[in-house]
């Protein structure tokens, strides 16, 4: 038993429950962040309605990340959220706002124009304090002892607001090619059409992120020019991927835009991963400074090993259950 | 004056978790209650036991819904204001919190769908099926969270090691001594409030004339479960006090309001304890009673407060106050249980508008007695945050000010201020549409909210969307 690290073990699957989380919930957000944009109240209908069995089980892996750190890497659960405590309470805020409104809408007519505010407000804040964590992520947190000692905006640089705009650009291209893979007729269409601004603004900002990352961080510069030359194929793949979503709507596929989209979130995280690996809590701490006891991460690790798999499988199963294409006036409910 | 963030701090959790802990008391009794009319549905296939149990999924659904979006808050509560605590015990307590996660919230989730929306995609059986795993669930995640939380109160199998938590025997930590009560305690509570809720609701419709022989069978059957719920919780309550006295004295001499350690204590029902004086005014006591009460012996010793430094003496008259008013409710509770008992002769159970009435307001009692119940427990155990071993402003996130915990506390309110407001009315509005014409709802809804079909308006109640 001595000779596994548990800690990597550990590493992987909060990291696995991370990118589940933002694949899954990633799309559903997006749609809020597109909903205003609706040609018709037909198509929100549709939108809304094309994620409603799912969006539920999709944010039960943000708690599953929040409650694994806390258990495997106690030290980034108690850094990060005293650093970003003002960025984390807008997050819950949003969601709570358009989980409500999920809920709400289809049994309201005359408060219906506020629950729509409050599904695209709530998903659009949330999403943002997401991208934000992602930039504050990157930049590293200022410590003492083992201690956040850092202020209550330190959070929110010109940096991090620009990753929380790129997280906003990029949950709306999963939450388009989702539409154009769940929709038909002009809802589609307009997906369809958005799809080029939004895959453009995506790479805009990735790339202004990818040159100004490197100046922030001593040991990022270090990792990309460095000598471990193998993982410049992190962020070709995702170009190839945002490549092929291009020429995938061109073509007038359905499902592919979807899938590549994902490729390029999944190439995208890697690639940040890659960025800090072996640390957790940036520039100081790795992640077996903030591994908690070993005999509580095999305590846990007993326990998850066995059902994770079974929880995959119901998922799987759902999104079984409700395949195929959401029509008008056809909806869910 | 400054902001002080540890009391801001404590105001907050304390608001967000009472907050929280209202749905998943009320979900944990109506899982099971759903579960049993699917079940007498499935045995007898009369149909009345359908039309109720679809009714009561619908009322379940809605407050499921509210327990899962303020839980997803209470995830990172214990990270945002209270690092240090969870840096600290997050061995055992990170863990057990994950357990929750990966056996209770994914099997909820995962059998929830089935349960609100596979009526008629799944056969019965399988539906009774799904019913039974969200009540299981429910119970689950119960466990993990009191297990937690009980060993805030009464750590055991655990060494602290450079002011951190080691888990030396999980079982000794999971089962430790004040978890079997708190948990009886608690599942007890979780019974009571969903059957004075079903029982209120279904008095509101007999007052109504509305649905009269399902409601009566509804009313009928929980008010046998009071019976024997009620008095029981009495009886586990009073066990857990006995616990309570073995592991924190300091928490029963507020309970009492007992300031001197002192043989033969009076049993006060009405006084104002005051910690600058170190004692109470206007006390109204019974002779002996505590003392016989918590140690079975008129002569019995009661500590006292005093025996406590200042500064470690918790808000007494929250304590004290909370206490009275639970015990206070949960007494009513039996009272309401006999009466009904009483009443059944010639059917008149379903007939006394005086009775019905009561029962009607009845519904918010186990909601302030558990509300009560947890004020108790927890500002009992003030100031430790883990008694004996880490004070509540060790506990405190260094890097938290004043001014974002005022911010994030406000914030908290407004929010579900608003949340709250809607949830109700819509709840009232489900109840008020009633369940003559729900039949032909139930083909295809697939949110939890959505099983709903009522409009949120009023002017419009059949809307769809
Ligand atoms: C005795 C019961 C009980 C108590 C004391 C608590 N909870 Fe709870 N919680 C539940 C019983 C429950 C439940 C019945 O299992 C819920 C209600 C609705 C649901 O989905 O599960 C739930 C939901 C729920 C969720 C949402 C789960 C999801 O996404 O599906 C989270 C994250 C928490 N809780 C976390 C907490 C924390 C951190 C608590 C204390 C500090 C807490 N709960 C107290
Ligand atoms: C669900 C029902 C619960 C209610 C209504 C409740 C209520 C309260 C209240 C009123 C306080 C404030 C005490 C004071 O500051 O004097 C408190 C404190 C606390 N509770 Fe609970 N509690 C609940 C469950 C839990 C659970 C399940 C846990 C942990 C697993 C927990 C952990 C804490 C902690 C760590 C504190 C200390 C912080 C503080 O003092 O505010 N509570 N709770
Ligand atoms: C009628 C007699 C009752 C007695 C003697 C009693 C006794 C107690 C005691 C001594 C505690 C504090 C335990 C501790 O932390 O040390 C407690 C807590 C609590 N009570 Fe009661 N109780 C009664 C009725 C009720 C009722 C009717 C409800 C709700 C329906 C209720 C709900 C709670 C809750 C939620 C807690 C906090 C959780 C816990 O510590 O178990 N109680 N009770």
């Amino acid at each position: 038993m001595a000779n596994i690290d548990l800690s990597i073990i550990w590493a992987i699957i909060i990291a696995f429950s991370i990118i589940m989380y933002v694949l899954m919930d990633g799309f559903d957000l997006g749609l809020g962040i597109l909903f205003p944009f609706a040609p018709d109240e037909d198509s929100r209908d549709v939108m809304m309605n094309s994620v409603a069995p799912i969006w539920d089980g999709n944010e039960t892996w943000l708690v599953l990340g929040g409650a694994g750190l806390l258990a495997a890497f106690p030290l980034v659960y108690t850094i990060l959220l005293p650093a970003l405590y003002i960025g984390v309470f807008l997050m819950l805020a949003g969601l709570i706002f358009r989980g409500v409104a999920f809920e709400f809408r289809f049994k309201s007519s005359r408060h219906k124009r506020w629950w729509n505010l409050s599904f695209a407000g709530g998903s659009a804040v949330a999403t943002f304090a997401q991208g934000c964590v992602v930039g504050a992520y990157i930049q590293g947190f200022v410590t003492e002892g083992r201690v956040y000692a850092g202020g209550a905006l330190d959070w929110l640089t010109p940096f991090s607001v620009l990753t929380g705009f790129g997280m906003m650009a990029g949950y709306a291209l999963l939450g388009a090619t989702w539409l154009v893979m769940k929709s038909e007729g002009h809802i589609n269409q307009w997906a369809r059409r958005l799809i080029p601004g939004l895959l453009f603004g995506v790479l805009a900002i990735f790339a202004v992120v990818g040159v100004w990352t490197p100046f922030i961080d001593d040991g990022v510069r270090e990792r990309w020019f460095g000598h471990i030359q193998i993982i410049w194929i992190l962020p070709a793949l995702a170009l190839a991927c945002a490549f092929g979503i291009y020429r995938s709507i061109k073509a007038g596929r359905e499902v592919m835009p979807f899938l590549l989209t994902m490729g390029m979130f999944v190439f995208t995280y890697l690639g940040l991963l890659v960025s800090r690996w072996p640390y957790v809590v940036p520039p100081k701490f790795t992640l077996w400074d903030a591994a908690s006891a070993p005999e509580s991460q095999l305590f846990l690790l007993i326990g998850v090993l066995f059902v994770i798999p079974i929880i995959l499988t119901y998922t799987a199963w759902s999104y079984w259950v409700f395949r195929g294409k959401v029509r008008v006036g056809e909806g869910y409910h | 004056m400054e902001l002080d963030p540890l009391i801001l701090s404590r105001i907050q959790f304390a608001f967000v978790v009472a907050f929280h802990a209202i749905f998943p008391v009320f979900t944990i009794g109506l899982a099971s209650y759903v579960a049993l009319l699917q079940g007498l549905f499935v045995a007898t296939r009369n149909p009345l036991w359908e039309r109720l149990s679809i009714f009561w999924t619908k009322a379940f659904a809605v407050v499921f819904g509210m327990g899962v979006v303020s839980g997803i808050v209470m995830a990172f509560q214990f990270g945002t204001n209270w690092s240090n605590f969870s840096q600290a015990a997050s061995n055992f307590i990170g863990p057990l919190l994950s357990y929750e996660v990966v056996t209770a919230f994914f099997l909820e989730a995962g059998f929830l769908g089935v349960l609100l929306f596979g009526r008629h995609k799944v056969p019965a059986g399988l539906h009774l099926f799904a019913a039974i795993m969200v009540a299981v669930g429910t119970f689950i995640s119960a466990f993990w969270i009191l297990a937690s939380n009980s060993w805030l109160h009464t750590p055991d199998g655990i060494e602290f090691r450079g002011g951190h938590v080691f888990v030396t025997s999980w079982i000794d930590a999971i089962f430790n001594p004040s978890f079997p009560y708190r948990f009886a305690h608690m599942a007890l509570a979780s019974f009571l409030t969903g059957g004075f809720v079903v029982c209120g609701v279904s008095a509101w419709y007999l007052v109504r004339g509305r649905e009269v022989e399902a409601n009566r069978k509804a009313l009928s059957m929980t008010m046998w479960l009071l019976l024997v719920a009620a008095p029981l919780q009495a009886f586990v309550g009073d066990e857990h006090g006995l616990n309570t006295l073995e592991h924190q004295p300091t928490k029963i001499a507020a309970i009492e309001g007992n300031w001197e350690t002192q043989s033969g204590a009076p049993l006060l029902l009405f006084a104002i304890p005051d910690r600058g004086i170190q004692g109470n005014h206007f006390e109204i006591g019974i002779p002996k009673v505590a003392s016989l009460i918590l140690t079975h012996d008129p002569a019995g010793t009661i500590p006292g407060l005093r025996d406590t430094p200042v500064d470690e003496q918790p808000p007494v008259w929250i304590t004290f106050f909370s206490f009275r008013i639970m015990v206070g409710l949960g007494l009513l509770m039996i009272a309401f249980a006999i009466a009904g008992l009483l009443l059944r002769p010639r059917g008149r159970l379903y007939t006394s508008r005086l009775y019905l009435r009561g029962l009607q307001f009845m519904t918010v009692a186990p909601f302030i007695a558990v509300i009560a119940g947890w004020f108790v427990t927890e500002t009992g155990r003030a100031p430790w945050i883990i008694y004996g071993h880490m004070t509540q402003a060790q506990g405190l996130t260094p890097s938290l000010t004043g001014g974002m915990a005022l911010f994030t506390l406000l914030g908290y309110m407004a929010v579900y201020a608003v949340i709250f407001v809607a949830g109700i009315y819509y709840l009232t509005r489900v109840v008020d549409h009633g369940m003559e014409d729900q039949i032909d709802e139930i083909e295809r809804p697939m949110r939890p909210l959505s099983t709903t079909h009522v409009s949120f308006d009023k002017e419009n109640p059949t809307s769809r969307g």
